[in-house]
């Protein structure tokens, strides 16, 4: 009986020491609901880049644990998980996921907690300017504004637009878009044919489309996610329309290549990664980690690589920051991801890729154009 | 303004939709006419008929030939059970909870599919129907568009002949004039109910079926399709097959006018509110006939 009991006293003992000394890492994102496969991709690169520091000893001796919220997509659950997380978890850092509402919701959360807040997937402009002194979030991932320049600017130079008409999710997300869109727009002085609204449950969207091509688009410039976007497509096959499709991420977050059918691949749209292209040492490393722990046999395998890319590269370097601030102080965990100086990650080398006025790690010229070819995401020459 | 182009378009793509929403709100009709209630799982029905389609054809590989028939069975048979669990235990005890029975139902089904069936919408894969295309006078029309509102029309046509020539037909049509009557000439008012629900969930499911290419299969794809094509049927006059069909037909183009003018942020605002301001206007429906209410 003695020795039971003090058996049973040693293993809380040491259960005790070992939760204390281990860093706690928290994710608020969409687990379930019909973004769920993008909570899953950052699961799964955040895992995976867990799994490689905790094999190397973990920072500074203490090993890393993930403790995952779902938000359901929902701004208000998101921000009673990222408070349940930072007050009763008490995680060092938090990661946002796909959608932009709940990471604006939990932007002065982070802010007013002092907890690092890192987006890896959620594109909104405001969510790292925030206008917040100190600034806790950082993003590494595309952001909106940039991506409205960047695909207007495809748009005119690759496949020669004069005059683009924008299709967007009637949602805050396309709202979004369309402001950006708007002012790279009125910056490159380029004509918009239109501005047509489609709604995620629309059957047929010809009319939206007749009404842009009777205004003379030479291109169309979607921003919705897989489902509505196929929808687009489909309409604009029926059509008989061959209009170029420049497209934001959004519809690279489901089956969009089964739902639009034969067309799908000619719309070209922008990815921060993709692991079709040559690998490099990162990339097999993700790859095979991704092979072994999920049953991934091919890159078309990959369930929206973006999250997954994001969150790995994200992850590792936190996990830098906090090595350097050899500390987990929110405070001296945000100074030092000013001091990351050079990091092999996945997407690219990463040199200062954070300062006191840029908490961006990813820029425009990252961003890829890509396009659905026999069911993979394949880069556009 | 419009042109001549944009209106055609438009109007063919009302005609598709329209013709379906009238064919899911025949069913409606014929439990009404039957039973004097409707199954509020049509719209999960809609999606039953489609995600089975899928299932079998794409998923098992089944030839189309032995799927359709086998999600119609499987639909039809659905809707019996509907109407034996939901329905029928109410109206015995004359009470009006099949409303929300079937509502219950609808959606159990919806969470029962997206389990199985998966979160992720999916695409039925090209053929001929979408990819293939006729130009008529500049507009481009694939066989799909065609042959949604020819099937759709034709059923609604089956079934007028159905209902006055064959013997079920005239059992259902004997029980909706008058049910006790009905009973006393040794006609199985039980069976003549189940079986109209029945046929009910298998024009729900040709709907489904027929929409799918164009859009896409998932378990959430028929709750909005329900309800307009409940609208359609209150629209018509429920108790008239050929005013609900052509009902279904106004709101489908009444929509995509709408889109195609004001744009679809408009679309759900004004098609409803049309519909409201119909019904105040004639509170049984465009075709409908005021029914005598006997005490």
């Amino acid at each position: 009986m003695k020795t039971r009991l003090s058996l049973l006293a040693l293993f809380l003992f040491t259960s005790l020491s070992l939760s204390a000394q281990e860093i706690k890492i928290g994710l608020v994102a969409a687990l379930t609901g019909q973004s769920a496969q993008s909570g899953e991709a950052i699961t799964r690169g955040l895992t995976i880049a867990i799994e490689e520091l905790n094999a190397k000893g973990g920072i500074g001796g203490r090993k890393l644990v993930l403790i995952r919220r779902d938000d359901e997509s929902s701004p208000p659950k998101g921000v009673a998980a990222a408070r349940e997380l930072i007050s009763n978890e008490k995680v060092s850092v938090l990661f946002g996921g796909i959608d932009t509402p709940v990471s604006l919701a939990i932007v002065p959360i982070a802010n007013q907690s002092k907890v690092p807040f890192m987006g890896v997937w959620a594109a909104g402009t405001n969510i790292t300017r925030n206008g917040a002194n100190p600034n806790y979030v950082f993003r590494v991932s595309a952001q909106d504004d940039l991506v409205d320049i960047a695909l207007l600017r495809y748009a005119s130079n690759k496949m020669g637009a004069k005059k683009p008409g924008l299709v967007l999710i009637n949602n805050p997300w396309g709202e979004s878009n369309e402001r950006g869109l708007k002012a790279a727009a009125a910056a490159a002085n380029i004509t918009l044919a239109g501005i047509e609204k489609i709604e995620a449950n629309d059957v047929d969207v010809t009319p939206q489309l007749t009404r842009l091509r009777n205004a003379g688009a030479d291109a169309l410039i979607l921003v919705a996610n897989a489902a509505p976007g196929a929808q687009m497509m489909k309409a604009r096959e029926r059509m008989g329309w061959k209009v170029p499709v420049v497209s934001h991420w959004g519809i690279s977050g489901g089956r969009f290549d089964e739902l639009a059918g034969p067309t799908a691949g000619e719309a070209h749209f922008v990815q921060t990664y993709s692991f079709f292209a040559k690998q490099n040492e990162a990339g097999k490393r993700v790859f095979a980690a991704l092979a072994k722990n999920y049953g991934v046999k091919s890159p078309a395998d990959v369930l929206a690589p973006v999250g997954t890319a994001n969150a790995y590269d994200a992850m590792h370097l936190v996990a830098r920051a906090i090595d350097k601030a050899k500390s987990t102080d929110g405070e001296a965990v945000r100074k030092a991801m000013y001091e990351i100086d050079l990091h092999e990650g996945l997407i690219k080398t990463y040199k200062r890729p954070f300062g006191p006025t840029d908490h961006e790690g990813l820029a425009p010229e990252d961003y890829i154009m890509v396009r659905f070819e026999a069911g993979k995401i394949v880069p556009v020459p | 303004m419009m042109d001549t182009y944009a209106l055609l378009s438009a109007a063919m793509t009302g005609i598709g939709l329209g013709s379906m929403y009238g064919l899911t709100a025949l069913g409606f009709y014929i439990t009404f006419a039957v039973s004097g209630c409707v199954n509020f799982a049509q719209g999960a029905t809609l999606m039953l008929g489609a995600v089975l389609l899928f299932t079998l054809q794409v998923k098992l590989g089944w030839s189309l030939w032995f799927a359709i028939p086998a999600a119609l069975l499987l639909c039809g048979l659905w809707s019996a059970l509907v109407e034996r669990i939901a329905v029928r235990p109410f109206v015995q005890r004359q009470s009006d909870a099949w409303l929300m029975a079937t509502v219950a139902l609808g959606l159990i089904l919806e969470n029962v599919v997206l389990f199985s069936f998966g979160k992720d919408p999916r695409g039925m894969p090209a053929s001929i129907l979408t990819s293939g295309g006729i130009e008529f006078v500049g507009l481009r029309i694939t066989p799909l568009q065609l042959l949604i509102p020819v099937v759709g029309f034709s059923i609604a046509f089956a079934l007028r002949i159905g209902m006055q020539r064959s013997a079920l037909g005239r059992a259902v049509s004997a029980v909706a004039q008058h049910r006790e009557a009905a009973r006393l000439m040794g006609i199985d008012v039980g069976l003549a109910t189940t079986g109209a629900f029945a046929l009910a969930g298998v024009f729900a499911a040709i709907a489904g079926m027929l929409i799918a290419p164009l859009y896409t299969v998932s378990a959430g794809m028929g709750t909005l399709f329900g309800i307009k094509a409940f609208a359609a049927a209150i629209l018509g006059g429920i108790g008239n097959p050929r005013g609900v069909m052509l009902a279904g037909l106004i709101l489908g183009v009444a929509e995509a006018m709408i889109t195609a003018t004001l744009g679809s942020s408009w679309t759900q605002i004004v098609s409803f509110a049309f519909v409201i301001a119909t019904l105040a206007w004639r509170p049984h429906g465009l075709f409908g006939r005021g029914a005598l209410k006997k005490v």
